[in-house]
């Protein structure tokens, strides 16, 4: 997708004053954020899991290389092809040519990410092929031609009303005066127009949420069971996949699957976790004829080795936009690309470069709450400082900020001169805020003064407080308030 | 696709700062690491007696909208089904995994009511009957696989899905039913799917409500043999 990151203060603009979608992140501030913490106060060993979550993908990332190499010789051993792409072009391009071969028409799709990231429905529709997508969510937003607006809930914007006009609007062999309020008569619509989707396709692609070196299996996790109607009724399975997926062994992936569910939706384990090994045995009586994992890098190796590393060991649970209050406010489309909160305002930089999403790490205010629910404990914050500083040293920022950044560190650089200019700025804005002690108009300060007034300081700095509590204390029989 | 494989290998050694010696070093920590396939930390919860690992089972099942009842023997499986199928208001017709133990029931005598048949599932099946490899206790989890004996659609196509788990089957934690399928399978290696299911389909894509039955099944029902002594 043509990424809109660019106008991230737009975006934001008009998803602030769009009520619907507040009413739409309203819902999910109850939803996720309690189911979450429940999850995790019933397991009490959650937090050493997560420690232990972070040690696997640490080691697997830094013996990825060999991992790789393992996995791929077993995918290949039990009859599945890998294919190594570099680039997104390089995969897409894989994918067509799979497709073709077949001679296939239509292509059923479970929910992935990296489709997203390869924007692989316009690029199969450009070559001939029909894309379906079968999560319920993914379905929806694939009807009104937008993308996701979550990682694992991509219809998280819209209500029941929107949804029944689009199944309206599409489904126009079904009789008009059907019932369509509840959500339970939106799903077994869903259902039944897509189970003849899955009876019809040639080609199933699905993502992975893991790729085991131990035993060249990928691994797809999901609720609805649409993922598993499309990798087994087709002739084939095509797998899209990046780099960093790969764990070592059964037992590192269910120990990190034990922290996916209870970060993601607050299930103590999804409904499906299935583990797929090369195409169907000649004894099986159904399954795919062929199965291909399309193995992407597409700038993931590039992360390695420097300070957004520890961004590769994200497994995708959406924790981290669940519990942003930025994302609360904006919803995913402002973010403008495929990974929207605070995982996308590490990523996006790094796979579509900071000049393209330079505004994204800037888009948090650094309250923590990402890190602190993080199942892998990726360092979000300091990854997001680690852009601006790249966006500073690449001459990216606004010229008012780096005016302003260059002044503030020529005085913080010289303490008696910052101390008499905060003293000074304290008791100026303390005088005209007056009795009010709030200030509604303050000159270079619109972006904040323009919403809300901004809290004038009392008129002493910590500094000033410190000093004469430091005089008070040496004189002994006074009270040290 | 060599050339695939060599740039992205290429790139990934040269961020890590690989020399060919660090490369031997990483391939061979990783090939020990797989071989050794060491267990993590084990919720304390599924360690437990077998007896309190059952009971652990069934709650868990239950809390995700799924249904258990206990049997005494194999052999009141046709009846359970013929139950459990009049009480929804099901058809009679099953279709059935290809499993030798399951097909060795006496259907036609125990449940002369009910239309079986065996192989992978078809669109118009309306209710499916496997059997499981383990259970899970610790979030209430099927282990099912692929095979001869076990088509995966059966887990996925019917609205209605019956299994049958045995209590000696039953496990605390996902690494033992692991450890006992690297038995069962010895040199076959991983069979082409395995499926961990826990309760039935849902969805909450619209407005964050659980509805059951998204694709999967509607009802997952667990006959479990009480065979442990």
């Amino acid at each position: 997708m043509q990424a809109t990151s660019r106008s991230f203060k737009d975006n934001a603009h008009q998803a602030l004053n769009d009520e619907q979608l507040r009413r739409a992140l309203d819902n999910m501030k109850e939803g996720f954020i309690a189911k979450r913490a429940k999850a995790a106060a019933k397991l009490p060993e959650f937090d050493a899991l997560r420690d232990q979550a972070r040690d696997i993908k640490d080691h697997t990332l830094e013996n990825l290389d060999a991992y790789l190499e393992l996995y791929a010789e077993k995918v290949e051993s039990v009859g599945g092809t890998v294919h190594w792409c570099p680039t997104a072009d390089d995969a897409r391009k894989a994918v067509v040519d799979i497709c073709q071969a077949v001679g296939a028409k239509t292509v059923t799709k479970g929910k992935s990410m990296i489709a997203e990231e390869l924007a692989l429905n316009e690029h199969l529709e450009a070559n001939g092929l029909i894309p379906i997508e079968t999560d319920l969510g993914e379905y929806i937003i694939q009807l009104r031609n937008e993308p996701p607006s979550h990682i694992i809930a991509p219809a998280i914007h819209l209500n029941k009303e929107q949804v029944a006009s689009d199944f309206r609007a599409a489904h126009v062999d079904l009789p008009a005066d059907r019932q369509l309020e509840e959500p339970q008569q939106l799903v077994g619509e869903a259902r039944a127009v897509l189970r003849q989707k899955y009876l019809d396709a040639d080609v199933g692609i699905t993502g992975a949420n893991f790729l085991i070196a131990e035993t060249g299996t990928s691994i797809i996790v999901t609720n609805e069971g649409n993922g598993d109607l499309t990798q087994s009724l087709p002739k084939v399975h095509i797998v899209v996949a990046s780099i960093e997926k790969i764990v070592p062994s059964l037992e590192d992936a269910s120990a990190i699957l034990r922290v996916l569910a209870r970060s993601a939706t607050g299930q103590e384990f999804s409904t499906y976790t299935t583990f797929s090994t090369g195409p169907k045995r000649s004894d099986d009586p159904d399954g795919p004829e062929q199965y291909h994992v399309i193995l992407l890098d597409n700038g993931r190796s590039r992360m390695l080795g420097s300070e957004f590393q520890d961004m590769l060991r994200c497994i995708r649970c959406g924790a981290c936009m669940n519990h942003c209050p930025v994302y609360h406010s904006v919803g995913g489309h402002a973010y403008g690309w495929v990974y929207p909160g605070p995982m996308g305002a590490v990523l996006t930089p790094s796979l579509i470069g900071v000049d393209e999403a330079g505004h994204l790490p800037n888009a948090s205010t650094f309250c923590g709450r990402c890190e602190a629910v993080c199942p892998m404990r990726i360092p979000l914050p300091k990854m997001m400082r680690h852009w601006r500083e790249q966006e500073f040293q690449k001459h990216l920022s606004p010229t008012a900020v780096r005016l302003g950044l260059g002044a503030w560190t020529f005085v913080a650089r010289r303490p008696s001169l910052y101390h008499f200019t905060t003293g000074l700025k304290a008791r100026v804005l303390s005088m005209i805020a007056g009795k009010r002690g709030r200030l509604a108009k303050v000159p270079l300060a619109s972006g904040w003064t323009s919403h809300r007034d901004l809290p004038a300081p009392e008129g002493r700095t910590f500094m000033d407080l410190w000093a004469k509590q430091r005089r008070t204390a040496q004189r002994p029989g006074q009270e040290t308030v | 696709m060599t050339n695939g494989r060599t740039t992205v290998l290429g790139a990934v050694r040269r961020s890590l700062g690989r020399s060919d010696a660090d490369s031997d070093a990483a391939m061979a920590a990783a090939k020990a690491r797989i071989a050794a396939h060491p267990r993590g930390l084990l919720p304390e919860r599924s360690r437990c007696d077998p007896i309190a690992q059952l009971d652990l089972f069934q709650a868990q099942v239950e809390a995700v909208d799924a249904t258990v009842v206990r049997l005494s023997a194999l052999a009141e499986v046709p009846q359970a089904v013929a139950d459990y199928l009049k009480s929804h208001n099901l058809p009679g017709d099953l279709r059935m995994a290809p499993a030798a133990e399951l097909q060795a029931l006496p259907w036609t005598t125990a449940a002369p009511m009910l239309t079986v048949t065996t192989g992978k599932a078809e669109p118009q099946d309306v209710s499916s009957l496997t059997a499981a490899f383990a259970g899970i206790a610790e979030t209430g989890t099927l282990m099912l696989h692929s095979g001869p004996e076990g088509p995966t659609t059966l887990n996925f196509l019917p609205e209605n899905h019956i299994v049958v788990l045995k209590s000696s089957q039953v496990v605390g934690a996902y690494e033992e039913a692991w450890e006992r399928l690297r038995e069962a399978r010895a040199d076959e290696g991983l069979p082409r799917t395995v499926n961990l299911v826990t309760g039935p389909s849902r969805t909450g894509d619209i407005e964050q409500t659980i509805q059951l039955g998204a694709h999967g099944p509607k009802r997952l029902h667990i006959l479990l043999i009480e065979d442990a002594g």
